[in-house]
């Protein structure tokens, strides 16, 4: 295992040597004393997993396609920015326009999340991005979505007596689904979406990622599959087909 | 009520007596203009959008295309499109999309505009017999070259050049997604670049596999929809542009009709078969200036900054400080769209009412840029209704390091400019996905012609700067005293910084 203390260096040296090592073919990384360097994870290939301890800056895992990062504490804005394969692990909260136009990969989140997560992922035929945030998420959650799917479970309720996601969520969804531990208020989706019960297919698709979610943070897959879930679906796969005169 | 209040805009007609019943209008027409009827070719001319295909095709020349002289009775203010409009959107309730740029009458600049030429004082060249030099470089200039002695004694560089992209001429093509249109056309294109030692721009639609082999004369796209983007897709042309907005539609978003979304395209984006392609109108991620520094710097990260970042905007009318921004928030290359751009879909009342001509944005980007001493951090690049040599020539004497090229390039290749490629019925095979109809664009033959086309304007370049007196298009980039403008009022003049002609 190759330690980077990222204390004081700046962004573009940091992710440099975090190339470096991923490049020499180091499998494990642990970079100690981040505290919100940009970029980390960025672009990187291969099959390394790499710790990050403090709190990393914004655009975590942009581009990423491969690597694993587990981030021990919050984490902010952008995170798997358009990511194409690998993972990335948040032990606390995270910001806003998480996985924008995401492509592959995992992104589990044990804590809250900001607005406009989940914006405009995309999927095709097996290869789906998947989003699960432990606890609740803002305004705009699915924004846009095309493919892949979203996972919002809520389970800090108790604490916490917002909504488990805010307002217009799914609104512009064409593709992909997401499924809402609880229930939906109808009157937060935006109009493009419908809101189903899951059926057998769902139950097992969910179980599948929440075991490896469960997994990630040492929680009971049993205890969170005993709540009921929501699933939302785009009403139409043309929301915005009458809006123009040929 | 049994067909459409909102009047034909073309009447097709076939000469009955000339018609030899060979039924190629039929088989050519993407718009189903015609039919068999058993006896003769029947019309439907509600469908006809004079792309002339048909025309071209008729071995007899029986076919004519009118302009329907029962448009609704002439007036100076409610003009054919204005009433045609709201019949159309009264029976639908839709806004009304477009393609192509905007074809209503404002005054075009370039045309104002008039280039000097040398006259016993100083001699003109002759680009025919003498070396004249169009490459150029596109990306970051250092504001100043150091030299050290190399171990031979000889100096050298010390100076590291900042990634550029290499341009045999100052073309570029613009912008055109595979989706937008056919892969045929994009390949047609891609060859023409590599032959000619320019670029082409995927847009933002992925890049198809085919398209691979022309990396080293491509420039990817990422914009808010962020189609086909992946860490190699990033790395796999000679730079990486960011869109945050087009000429014919600024502020608005991307909107490839599901008709357009056959299983390739689907697969290339990563969207659903036959949904419509929705690229947001901001890209979420950028709110301001120091967003856009944080995607042009997570962009050189994903590419170890090997590759110049380019950011395309819509001219606006702050374009100038905009783009002092961009250029500060480390961008190599800026690339300015004039509101007379083109597009595959755009509603008419953005196309035809937003945003500013490309002259006047030029001008007041390159004169910002120069006063705050930054002019060398960034190339230009200036597009959105350069028809011709002479408008690239007068657009690098206001400042652009290079033009981008469109419908220039799609007129290379059949198009007529009729507007209506957001149907994805194109007959050229240009911008449609329909595979009998893509077919018909073969990219060797086509390329032949874009290749012509993109020489021809390279020598009347040259003729051009032979004239100036001058040798190197490096000394007519933002030579504004080499232009005079003709008609033009003090105001505009003065934004242009440019004489009127006489003085």
């Amino acid at each position: 295992m190759q330690v980077i203390d990222a204390k004081g260096i700046y962004y573009r040296d940091l992710n440099q040597k975090v190339r470096e090592a991923v490049a020499k073919g180091e499998k494990e990384v642990l970079l100690k004393n981040v505290n919100g360097q940009y970029y980390i994870g960025d672009g990187l290939n291969g099959e390394s997993t790499i710790t990050i301890e403090g709190v990393p800056g914004n655009d975590l895992a942009a581009f990423m396609d491969g690597p694993t990062l587990i981030v021990k504490d919050n984490a902010q804005d952008n995170i798997s920015n358009t990511m194409n394969s690998g993972k990335v692990i948040i032990h606390g909260n995270a910001g806003d326009v998480l996985g924008y136009g995401m492509r592959g990969g995992k992104l589990h989140i044990r804590g809250n999340v900001g607005y406009r997560v989940g914006i405009h992922m995309k999927g095709y035929k097996k290869q789906a991005p998947v989003i699960i945030a432990g606890g609740k998420a803002g305004d705009f959650f699915g924004e846009y979505m095309a493919g892949g799917i979203l996972i919002l479970l809520n389970l800090d309720g108790e604490k916490d007596s917002r909504p488990t996601v805010g307002d217009y969520a799914g609104t512009g969804m064409h593709g992909g689904v997401i499924f809402i531990r609880g229930e939906v208020d109808k009157k937060l989706c935006g109009a493009e979406v419908g809101i189903t019960d899951p059926d057998e297919e769902d139950i097992k698709l969910l179980k599948e990622h929440l075991t490896d979610y469960c997994k990630d943070f040492n929680l009971n897959i049993d205890e969170i599959m005993k709540g009921s879930f929501k699933k939302l679906t785009p009403a139409s796969l043309r929301p915005y087909g009458n809006l123009y005169a040929y | 009520m049994f067909k459409s209040l909102a009047v034909p805009e073309f009447l097709a007609k076939i000469d009955q007596i000339k018609c030899i019943k060979c039924k190629r209008c039929i088989q050519n027409c993407g718009w189903s203009v015609y039919a068999w009827g058993g006896d003769k070719v029947l019309i439907d001319t509600f469908k006809c959008v004079k792309c002339l295909r048909c025309y071209h095709y008729c071995p007899e020349e029986a076919i004519t295309i009118e302009d329907n002289p029962v448009k609704y009775r002439s007036n100076a203010n409610w003009g054919f499109y204005n009433i045609r409009n709201i019949k159309r959107q009264a029976e639908t309730g839709g806004i009304p999309l477009t393609g192509m740029g905007s074809d209503m009458p404002y005054p075009v600049l370039f045309d104002s505009l008039l280039i000097d030429a040398c006259q016993v004082t100083n001699p003109s060249i002759d680009p025919l017999r003498e070396p004249m030099e169009l490459r150029t470089y596109l990306g970051k200039k250092p504001a100043k070259l150091e030299f050290e002695n190399g171990p031979d004694g000889k100096p050298k560089l010390k100076t590291k050049m900042p990634p550029q992209i290499k341009l045999e001429a100052p073309f570029i093509f613009a912008p055109m997604s595979y989706g937008s249109i056919s892969l045929n056309a994009q390949k047609t294109i891609a060859i023409a670049a590599k032959e000619l030692g320019i670029v082409m721009n995927t847009g933002e639609g992925g890049l198809h596999e085919d398209i691979y082999p022309y990396r080293s004369n491509i420039i990817v796209q990422v914009a808010s929809g962020r189609f086909g983007v992946n860490p190699d897709y990033l790395n796999a042309g000679v730079a990486v542009e960011i869109k945050i907005g087009q000429g014919a539609k600024p502020g608005i978003g991307g909107h490839l009709p599901g008709e357009k979304i056959p299983l390739d395209i689907a697969k290339t984006r990563m969207i659903p078969v036959g949904t419509d392609a929705i690229s947001p109108a901001p890209q979420h991620d950028i709110y301001s200036i120091e967003d856009l520094r944080q995607l042009i710097f997570a962009i050189k990260e994903a590419t170890n900054y090997t590759k110049p970042v380019s950011v395309k905007i819509a001219a606006v009318h702050n374009v100038a400080a905009i783009a002092s921004g961009i250029v500060r928030a480390g961008a190599d290359i800026v690339y300015i769209d004039g509101f007379r751009g083109g597009t595959g879909a755009a509603p008419s009342i953005i196309r035809d009412h937003l945003g500013i001509p490309i002259e006047h944005a030029l001008a007041a980007v390159d004169e910002r840029l120069r006063q705050e001493g930054i002019r060398n951090e960034a190339s230009i690049i200036a597009a959105g209704g350069i028809r011709s040599c002479a408008d690239a020539a007068k657009a690098i004497a206001l400042g652009a390091d290079a033009v981008a090229l469109a419908t220039s390039a799609l007129i290379t290749m059949g198009c007529t400019v009729c507007g209506k490629c957001y149907t994805g019925n194109c007959s050229w095979g240009i911008t449609t996905q329909r595979p009998e109809l893509t077919v018909r664009l073969d990219p060797e033959v086509y390329a032949e012609r874009l290749i012509n086309l993109i020489h021809a304007w390279s020598h009347e370049l040259k003729e051009i700067l032979g004239a100036l007196g001058v040798n190197a298009i490096e000394s007519l980039r933002g030579s504004r005293e080499r232009l005079r403008g003709i008609g033009l009022d003090s105001q505009t003049l003065d934004i242009l910084g440019v004489k009127p002609v006489g003085r």
